[in-house]
């Protein structure tokens, strides 16, 4: 295809009003060519999965500092496979322990990315699973 | 690839993945808009347009709820353009933002979508996916566009009811609307009406709008001008584009907005102005598709430099651009 451009949803579950890091990263893939859906806070994971559904996007980046990973991960990528989605890869950026991230790994979840993390490592690493996904 | 039968069901999957072929401009997009064809023509197309910051999502947020709270909800389908950056090609949309009263509602669909940069193609993709909605069965399609251009206004020529959307204290009144905008709308909106100023900007609509609508000034009798308010549109075959305000932030003034479209459409189809607007949007696709088609069928036929030595011939001025044209297309007869 001439020209795929990659669509990911930037969304943030959960209760808590931090969305800084969100918009950061949902800049840093925007400058790198991508189209961002944003959907703002407080979204529940039935909220995120129709935004892919419906945006037909290639990745979700969620943003989670609540510390309900381990609920909300599993949940999203559950309801993206039974929408069809299984090929929809999941990002997560925020506060994880690190003793929780093999087993989100292990979950499904495409990289897990704390504080600090360059966002050229982001927009590199979801290229490569997107185009993995597709190809 | 493509399962037109799941799109023509209403199933969301198969629709998401056709309104990408369609963006994308793909073979198996086209010809999956070919075969849907039959399909389409029953929705009403609604366009929202206006100056960033006069709260178009938040409208069109409203107008869908008011399309779905009703004894015989509507299926609706909103399809929100926003700009790609000119520089990355990227894109943040945040449309959805606003919209997130709508989620879980599966008589919604929507989607986001970014200007790519192409003009032309943007028009294309959006006329298609427009399609795309109205074959899976939806009744109702807001297409919500930043009112900045010319391409906003090439896509407010597919909607049967456009809508231009101002809101007070954004500055300059008359430099948001210009004339162009001015003269797609079919209902004029002021959002943001609990918002001072708002006499201001609706009287600046208004003397906008006897501009933009001279022929609006039908004299009685008495040699008194009509009142633009006065008049009750659906009962005259003339359309004088009413200005409503609305607050989309708790819904006020939505149901007359509400109103005011159904009226538009009524009048649309009784003064025939529907018929003769497909029409002319049918006439100029085709017009479209057969220059693409033509050029697309000269080139297949075309010696190899030969364009090449038309254009050194012009380079040289041993040429016109009529003469080249003229020798290209008799050479293939020769």
């Amino acid at each position: 295809m001439a020209e795929q451009k990659i669509r990911v949803i930037v969304a943030k579950p959960g209760l808590d009003g931090h969305d800084r890091g969100a918009k950061v990263v949902a800049r840093a893939l925007r400058d790198a060519g991508m189209e961002v859906i944003y959907t703002g806070l407080r979204q529940t994971p039935e909220m995120i999965a129709e935004a892919a559904l419906q945006e037909d996007a290639h990745a979700v980046g969620l943003s989670i500092l609540s510390g309900a990973h381990m609920e909300l991960a599993p949940r999203i990528l559950e309801l993206l496979k039974a929408n069809g989605q299984e090929n929809v890869k999941v990002f997560i950026g925020g506060i994880i322990p690190d003793e929780d991230v093999p087993r989100l790994l292990e979950l499904g979840v495409a990289g897990v990315y704390g504080p600090g993390t360059p966002t050229d490592q982001i927009v590199k690493e979801m290229r490569a699973a997107v185009a993995g996904a597709q190809g | 690839m493509l399962d037109l039968h799941a799109v023509l069901d209403g199933q969301r999957l198969a629709l998401t993945r056709l309104l990408t072929q369609i963006e994308n401009q793909t073979e198996a997009g086209q010809h999956a808009l070919a075969e849907l064809f039959p399909h389409t023509g029953r929705a009403h197309l609604i366009g929202v347009t206006g100056a960033p910051g006069t709260g178009k999502s938040s409208l069109v947020n409203q107008l869908a709820l008011g399309y779905r709270k009703t004894e015989a909800p509507k299926k609706v389908a909103i399809l929100a353009v926003d700009p790609s950056s000119p520089f990355t090609g990227g894109a943040v949309l945040g449309d959805r933002i606003r919209m997130a009263a709508l989620s879980g509602d599966a008589g919604v669909f929507i989607r986001s979508m970014a200007t790519r940069g192409s003009l032309g193609g943007l028009a294309h993709a959006t006329a298609g996916m427009v399609q795309a909605f109205d074959a899976a069965g939806y009744e109702i399609i807001l297409i919500e566009t930043v009112g900045a251009g010319q391409s906003e206004v090439d896509i407010a020529r597919l909607a049967h009811t456009t809508l231009v959307v101002e809101a007070p204290g954004l500055g300059d009144d008359i430099q948001a609307i210009k004339a162009g905008i001015l003269e797609i709308a079919d209902i004029l909106v002021v959002n943001k009406a609990d918002r001072p100023g708002v006499e201001t900007t609706e009287r600046a609509l208004r003397s906008m709008l006897q501009l933009a609508h001279p022929v609006a000034h039908v004299f009685r009798h008495h040699g008194q001008a009509l009142d633009v308010q006065a008049t009750a549109p659906e009962s005259e075959a003339l359309w004088l584009p009413p200005i409503q305000r609305t607050v989309a932030a708790d819904g006020q003034g939505v149901p007359e907005l509400l109103a005011y479209i159904a009226a538009h459409r009524v009048h649309l189809e009784a003064s025939g102005d529907l018929a003769r607007r497909e029409r002319a949007r049918l006439a100029a696709e085709l017009d479209q598709r057969l220059q693409d088609a033509l050029v697309e069928h000269w080139r297949a036929g075309a010696q190899a430099g030969e364009l090449e030595q038309a254009l050194d011939a012009l380079l040289a001025r041993q040429l016109s651009p009529q003469e080249a044209v003229q020798r290209l297309l008799n050479g293939r007869k020769g």
